[in-house]
């Protein structure tokens, strides 16, 4: 069985994100890029899949800015095949493009499951999962924290909110949506993802010129505004202690 | 009765042995007489199931993956004790305790939180996870202004190599600020890398990711490729060792002095401006990769001596026979794995020595121990008046600057 897992590259919180002087997307030149934490539990979940005997894991990325890094790395952790989606124009896209991209290629690959973080923090509203399900489709679940391949089903646990777990069954071939695999994704050593880097063949399959059509215009991004009644006190911390005083003073607060 | 030869694929144990042996002295190995004075010396010898004699003894028994088993391998803080105590001259530290954790990690078999500062030292070129681009923040509102060398497009005299923690540590960067001012006073030509310097890589290393750190020595190796300097400074003393002894292997060879071989050569000029007294009993701890692994002694002593009013004294462990701090070799980075083992922590040890001789301030030439050693003094009694204080930032008081 092939387990196909779908990872993106998103921005790393670790920069300050800048705002582009159109004022409605991400500055891209400032911007770096990580894997989607909830796809590096997506990929662990698919290997201890494997490790279980339960099919070989193929791993997509779309092209750009550390994608094959993260394809390599796959490799080294487990990955028996991996591929890159090639002659994208734009290193973020909204999951409506990529998930039309995608569906035709995991298509090709005749799944047996398709696994992809539950969410990203780029758009956080989590609909990689169940877009590709609807254009494949296939059943889906998400907040899935566990899972065991059986007799043509998915044994699975999902999170609901509150604390609540469930257990249950899908039916072969599914897509679900990885809260988190059930251990930390592994530490894969750097001389093994340097031994892929010259053994593993990276694939690529070029998209099609083919874009969804955006039915979301974003019309301003913005970093948090100062409200009404707050104020940032600048200063070393002799010079803000002394104004902070003086402000408690002032709402006769000592 | 004729027996014929049965090949067979050599074990586990025979293939690590062999590879141990063709480590540089490896072979002296095989020359371990069993007298148990590494495991004896090892600061968290007691609590291993299998300390580095022990080590060698299940090796020769064919029975090493019963070591790998117990993994307290990461206990080992890569002190170098062991090593300069052993009357064979095994290199325990670069050769069985480093082997046995690139096993470990190659297996896959890493704590926790060893494996977030690889991954971020992977992914930032630090451990902590910080933005390499804010690598020279530290050194803000310095004048006059330390020079970032993709900035000033000329050659330098000295080129300062800051390191991990000197860079991004908030109290470390105060010792950071410290020597650029000394610097500064020196008229030093010295220059950074900024957003271009990577991590040196040996902590890494000691910590079994030998893969991460050729790939570290080949980034610094490049960016040192671009520009022209006499000698590279450093005041991290893992870094230091890094440059010194591992990045030569590797085809990266640079003239490197701690900075307290640097200052102190330059003594002549120090003396003269080191006017304000610091009456103080000051014991100074010897980092290992001053110490015990690159022999260097003397020179941060001559310099808090050269301070008008320090009364130098030593602790029960000095020189070569430091007491770790606990974190070299990865302990940095396994504090929470070493708690759980050991309920113990090698920085509170020190500080209960500095204590216990009177000590009002203990100073050091590291840049991993100023933190280590202040958190410990908050947890260990009767220790709350010992101030921690780095070389330069003591030299810099007395300049009164």
């Amino acid at each position: 069985m092939n387990i196909i897992v779908a990872i993106k590259l998103v921005p790393d919180l670790v920069e300050e994100l800048k705002i582009s002087e159109e004022g409605n997307s991400l500055d891209l030149e400032s911007l770096r890029l990580r894997v989607n934490e909830f796809d590096e539990h997506a990929l662990e979940q698919a290997i201890l899949l494997k490790e279980r005997g339960a099919g070989r894991v193929i791993v997509i990325a779309l092209d750009g800015d550390g994608a094959e890094d993260a394809l390599f790395t796959a490799a080294a952790k487990g990955a028996d095949q991996i591929i890159k989606l090639t002659g994208n124009p734009a290193p973020l896209v909204s999951n409506h493009t990529l998930a039309r991209w995608l569906a035709p290629v995991i298509k090709s690959l005749q799944p047996g499951l398709v696994l992809t973080g539950v969410q990203a923090h780029n758009d956080l509203d989590g609909p990689l999962g169940p877009l590709l399900a609807e254009y494949l489709d296939l059943p889906y679940v998400g907040y899935v924290a566990k899972a065991a391949v059986k007799d043509g089903e998915v044994e699975i646990r999902k999170e609901y909110p509150g604390g609540l777990a469930a257990e249950m069954e899908v039916d072969l071939p599914a897509v679900l949506g990885v809260q988190a695999a059930e251990q930390p994704p592994r530490y894969v050593a750097f001389s093994r993802i340097r031994q892929a880097m010259k053994t593993v063949q990276l694939e690529g399959r070029r998209i099609p010129d083919l874009f969804a059509e955006e039915q979301i215009t974003v019309a301003r991004l913005f970093q948090p505004e100062i409200g009404e009644r707050a104020a940032i006190i600048a200063g070393d911390v002799d010079e803000i202690a002394a104004r902070l005083v003086e402000i408690f003073a002032e709402l006769d607060l000592l | 009765m004729a027996v014929s030869a049965v090949t067979q694929r050599p074990t586990f144990s025979e293939i690590f042995y062999t590879s141990l042996q063709k480590l540089p002295d490896g072979e002296r190995v095989r020359a371990c007489l069993q007298c148990g004075t590494c495991s004896g010396v090892c600061p968290f010898g007691y609590l291993m199931d299998y300390p580095p004699s022990k080590m060698i003894a299940a090796l020769r028994a064919g029975m090493f993956d019963r070591v790998l088993k117990t993994d307290n391998v990461w206990m080992c803080v890569s002190c170098y004790a062991c090593t300069s105590s052993c009357p064979a001259q095994i290199p325990l530290t670069a050769g069985l305790m480093t082997r046995t954790k690139e096993e470990l990690l190659l297996a896959g078999n890493v704590p926790i939180e060893l494996q977030d500062a690889l991954e971020n030292t992977q992914r930032y070129g630090n451990p902590m996870g910080e933005s390499p681009r804010k690598r020279a923040a530290w050194a803000r509102g310095i004048e006059p202004p330390v020079k970032i060398m993709s900035q000033i497009n000329r050659p330098v005299d000295v080129l300062w190599f800051v390191g991990d923690y000197a860079s991004f540590h908030p109290r470390v960067q105060l010792s950071s600020r410290a020597l650029a001012r000394i610097f500064n006073l020196l008229k030093v030509d010295f220059g950074i890398l900024g957003h271009e310097e990577n991590s040196d890589g040996d902590s890494q290393r000691l910590a079994g990711e030998r893969g991460l750190f050729e790939l570290l020595v080949d980034k610094n190796g490049k960016v040192f490729q671009k520009y022209q300097f006499n000698q590279i400074v450093t005041a991290d003393p893992h870094a230091f060792n890094a440059l010194k002894n591992e990045y030569p292997k590797l085809g990266v060879n640079y003239p490197v002095q701690h900075y307290t071989q640097y200052l102190c050569a330059k003594l002549d000029l120090l003396r003269p401006l080191l006017r304000h007294e610091i009456k103080a009993r000051v014991a100074y701890h010897d980092p290992c990769y001053l110490g015990r692994a690159n022999g260097i002694y003397q020179p941060p002593r001559q310099l808090l001596q050269a301070i008008p009013g320090v009364e130098l004294v030593e602790m029960p462990h000095s020189a070569a026979n430091s007491l770790c701090c606990g974190g070299g070799g990865g302990g940095m980075w396994l504090e929470g794995y070493q708690w759980e083992q050991a309920h113990a922590r090698l920085s509170e040890w020190r500080v209960r020595e500095a204590v216990a001789i009177g000590a009002d301030i203990l100073a050091v030439a590291c840049t991993y121990e100023i933190p280590r050693f202040e958190d410990a003094v908050k947890m260990v009694q009767k220790a709350s008046r010992l101030v921690i204080r780095d070389i330069s930032e003591l030299l810099l008081e007395s300049i009164g600057e």
